[in-house]
């Protein structure tokens, strides 16, 4: 054997994904960090025999598989949030689950009308508040802008997707007037200019930076399980705020059944198998997440937090209103 | 005039489809320009740009004046004056290199901000709500300024040093004997002529400020890159994005404008031969201290700390929860990835110079500077302008298959990591041709024409005399591009092939999960493998003393 063809060998060996041969398999394109979503792939290749090939990303996939167009090996895109959900249902790479089980099992709020996706599971924009300096027990999100908080709000900037998210959720709600007077006042109550993660706001609340932190249930319990990091969490409670008349936003993980999906019978089987009891229970358990299915036990941590009554706007209006959130938060200058 | 040799033919054709190459991700952006955009430029003009452009400008300024001021001073000390320390301090200075820039950010954030390893410190000795108020400010303009600055300066300590090394003895000779004291020397004599060096670096490391996303964003600067990057994913707009990326390409073309005319007028040229070295002042007492601190706080900044506290993780870590056998996988994927990458570049670069050197025309000068373009491209810029040419080439291929009736082998470059390596490639070519054009621009063309005139042909020339005289110059190349190649993320990211993780990539994801302290292990393997090429590249552009 030829040295070139040696080296073009061991290349291939390297690159060539382990599972290419396997008689089935199914390709996932995720915005969920691999390692978190491993255990779950592990499980369902253990129950159906599917071998799961995964790639992560942070932004751009929908355009990757769009690119990709009809040779694409894309089957399945899992996402954190309705925004990317929505990026891929416009760039028109989506095409309908059409599955009785997800529609039975998913409350309809969390799924497409038209069946071009569904969610998985779920995360609440929640408050972490310190322990020590507030008393105050239930807090609305319309609270949020309340001068009584001046100085005292800490929060990650107003373009990441997850608060882009719970800002459009405001404007579906109270029309985007009240929505800018509400981002002015959020504003003007920083205890500083937003930046770092969900987690260095759970930091600097802990350390008496702020006084109140909004970020996602999942940082918190992630916090105090760590044993570094558990007076962090120690100092702060979780409050889970709610709109006025209405509920706690959540942000929604969820799947788009590709276009051309190549093992489209296996995606399907996995997206199904994804809102299972087995696989609910791995996504509440291990990753701290409120199961999008009935009769779930709740993480202890999470079940912690007190009783969660998502708010019951169709997620739909939420991913219509983001691009006006976004605009709001650049005219308010509020990371500026 | 001679036919051209059919050598020197090849030549322009590799190089005019180099050009090509690097050009193709321009042009799909360029494509995707054309959409209109309208109501987000009425917008981003309104409210995002004017903040955008400002911040950037500002970033830009304060880690070029820092890196610019860091870089001459470390490396005039250490070239010119004996202090305690020195032989060690020559060896950790350009190690920041090894450290990526958002690595540096996770760290600082992590030591410097409230609950961190400081205010710990600080709370021993005050009340903690007390402490929080002594804690600088990481996530801010001056603290991206410094963080940034900490590992970017070796950029312009290297360029310097290579000057000052090499430069001219006979000089500053006649200006000591004029009796001009060391600071007349160093301002009258030694800068001037290191101008042109200086300016390389310092576009370097403002070239790099400009490419981040990661830590600016973390530290909330709402740089250019990050408006980019918003426009995109919030508005939805990707012709808006793309518009947007042509501005920073602006900016871009700026840094390198200003870098051009720092060279012009500065014709020193430098000598061929070995270089006299001259002797260096040595500096004892109080003098020595100082000098040895202003050498030492740099690399403890840029590069001790940080990979200090990875050692530290990584160890606790390992100790407690085992190392995740998937690391070792993951290193091998990076090391391939970019070492293939190297080896491209630094055969494409070589080509493009090539081309200039043997036919001085406009083609091969534009084709050179069109090849150096993709280091001005943001990496996750630079994937996205990629995937459409990458996929066209992908597409053919399929239907060339199915056209003879065999299956589709599906996508060849985005399923095997090609677009990955063209990723690389294309956004650090910029790397090699430089460097190779300054190694030429030292051998006289004499050399060739001799060879030549003894009846050698170009091959032979460049084989025997042009090579050897450019070891230097190939292997700095080859240490910088595999340096940076270990360390990018955003393209990566975006064009990795199924079931591949990088080291990078394994350490976004702890990050992102808000634990980025799980991908310590990976970091410091990241910054460890850099090491060794970057001290092999100190060696070679040591002269033997």
């Amino acid at each position: 054997m030829s040295r070139f063809r040696a080296a073009a060998l061991a290349l291939a060996a390297v690159f060539v994904p382990f599972a290419a041969g396997a008689a089935e398999q199914v390709n996932v394109y995720t915005y969920r960090e691999t390692k978190l979503v491993q255990p779950l792939f592990d499980a369902f290749t253990k129950d159906t025999g599917i071998a799961v090939n995964v790639i992560s990303a942070s932004s751009g996939l929908e355009q990757r598989i769009k690119a990709e167009g009809a040779d694409s090996p894309a089957d399945v895109l899992l996402t954190v949030d309705i925004g990317r959900i929505d990026d891929a249902v416009a760039a028109g790479i989506s095409q309908p689950i059409n599955s009785p089980v997800i529609d039975e099992i998913v409350p309809a709020q969390f799924r497409d009308p038209n069946g071009q996706w569904a969610g998985i599971s779920m995360r609440a924009r929640v408050i972490y508040a310190s322990k020590d300096r507030v008393k105050q027990e239930a807090i609305t999100y319309e609270e949020l802008a309340d001068p009584k908080w001046k100085g005292k709000i800490c929060i990650r900037s107003g373009q990441h997707i997850y608060n882009n998210a719970l800002f459009a959720a405001y404007v579906a709600k109270h029309g985007e007037a009240k929505a800018e007077e509400w981002l002015r006042g959020l504003k003007a109550n920083l205890a500083q200019k937003p930046s770092g993660g969900d987690r260095e706001t759970a930091r600097d609340v802990a350390a008496g930076k702020c006084d109140l932190g909004i970020g996602n249930t999942y940082y918190w319990a992630l916090m105090l399980n760590d044993p570094d990091k558990k007076a962090w969490a120690d100092a702060t409670r979780v409050v889970l705020p709610t709109f006025e008349g209405g509920g706690t936003h959540v942000n929604l993980s969820g799947v788009v059944l590709a276009k051309h999906a190549p093992n489209k019978a296996n995606a399907v089987k996995l997206i199904e198998w994804l809102a299972g009891e087995k696989a609910q229970q791995i996504y509440a358990d291990a990753n701290y997440e409120y199961p999008i299915r009935a009769g779930v036990p709740l993480n202890p941590i999470i079940a912690g937090y007190g009783k969660l009554k998502p708010d019951p706007l169709p997620i739909a209006k939420i991913a219509a209103n983001r691009k006006a959130a976004s605009t709001l938060v650049d005219k308010v200058g509020f990371d500026n | 005039m001679r036919p051209s040799p059919p050598s020197d033919q090849t030549v322009l054709v590799l190089a005019l489809l180099t050009a090509l190459l690097v050009a193709a991700p321009v042009v799909s952006l360029m494509l995707i320009a054309l959409q209109p955009a309208p109501e987000v430029w009425s917008h981003l003009i309104a409210y995002v740009l004017p903040r955008a452009v400002s911040d950037t400008a500002l970033l830009i300024a304060g880690v070029g004046t820092l890196t610019l001021l860091i870089g001459t001073a470390t490396a005039w000390l250490v070239s010119s004056h004996d202090f305690p320390g020195r032989s060690a301090l020559i060896w950790l200075l350009p190690l920041p290199l090894s450290v990526p820039t958002y690595l540096s950010a996770y760290v600082y954030v992590d030591l410097f901000e409230p609950l961190g390893l400081v205010h710990r410190a600080l709370s021993l000795v005050m009340p903690a709500a007390q402490a929080v108020q002594w804690l600088p400010p990481m996530r801010s303009l001056p603290g991206a300024m410094l963080l940034l600055a900490a590992v970017l300066y070796p950029y312009v300590y290297l360029s310097a040093r290579a000057v000052f090394q090499a430069q001219g003895t006979d000089a500053i000779e006649a200006a000591r004997t004029l009796g001009a004291g060391r600071f007349t020397i160093l301002r009258r004599v030694v800068l001037p002529m290191a101008r042109p060096a200086l300016a390389v670096g310092v576009a370097l490391a403002a070239l790099e400020t400009l490419n981040d996303i990661g830590a600016s964003e973390y530290l909330g600067v709402r740089t250019l890159t990050v408006s980019v990057f918003n426009t995109w994913l919030n508005r939805g707009s990707l012709a808006g994005a793309a518009q947007l990326s042509l501005v920073l390409l602006g900016f871009a073309a700026l840094l390198i404008a200003i870098e051009r005319i720092g060279r012009r007028n500065a014709s020193v040229e430098l000598s061929a031969e070995s270089p006299r070295l001259r002797s260096r002042t040595r500096l004892r007492g109080l003098k020595g201290g100082l000098a040895t601190m202003a050498c030492l706080l740099p690399p403890l900044f840029g590069f001790v700390l940080p990979a200090a506290y990875l050692l530290g993780e990584s160890l606790r870590r390992s100790l407690s929860i085992g190392i995740d056998p998937a690391l070792w996988r993951d290193t091998l994927h990076t090391v391939a990835l970019a070492a293939l990458a190297t080896l491209i570049a630094l055969g494409l670069g070589l080509i493009v110079v090539l081309a200039t050197r043997w036919r001085e025309a406009r083609t091969t000068r534009a084709a050179m500077a069109v090849a150096q373009l993709g280091y001005t491209l943001p990496g996750l810029v630079l994937a996205l302008g990629l995937l459409t040419p990458v996929l066209v080439i992908d597409g053919t291929v399929a239907n060339i298959f199915r056209s003879f009736g065999y299956p589709s082998p599906g996508l060849i470059l985005m399923s095997t990591g090609g677009a990955v390596v063209a990723a690389y490639v294309i956004r650090f070519l910029a790397v090699p041709t430089g460097l190779l054009k300054a190694g030429f621009d030292r051998i006289p063309r004499d050399y060739d024409d001799s060879a030549r005139a003894a009846g050698a042909g170009r091959l032979v020339t460049l084989w025997k005399i042009d090579l050897p005289l450019l070891r230097p110059a190939l292997v700095g190349a080859a240490i910088l591009v595999f340096v940076d190649c270990l360390k990018e993320l955003p393209a990566t990211l975006l064009l990795r092939p199924l079931n591949v993780e990088t080291l990078s990539t394994s350490i976004y994801q702890y990050a992102s999960r808000g634990s980025f302290e799980d991908g310590a292990l990976a970091a410091l393997i990241i910054v460890a493998a850099s090491i060794p090429p970057v001290i092999w590249l100190t060696r070679f552009s040591d002269l033997p003393e």
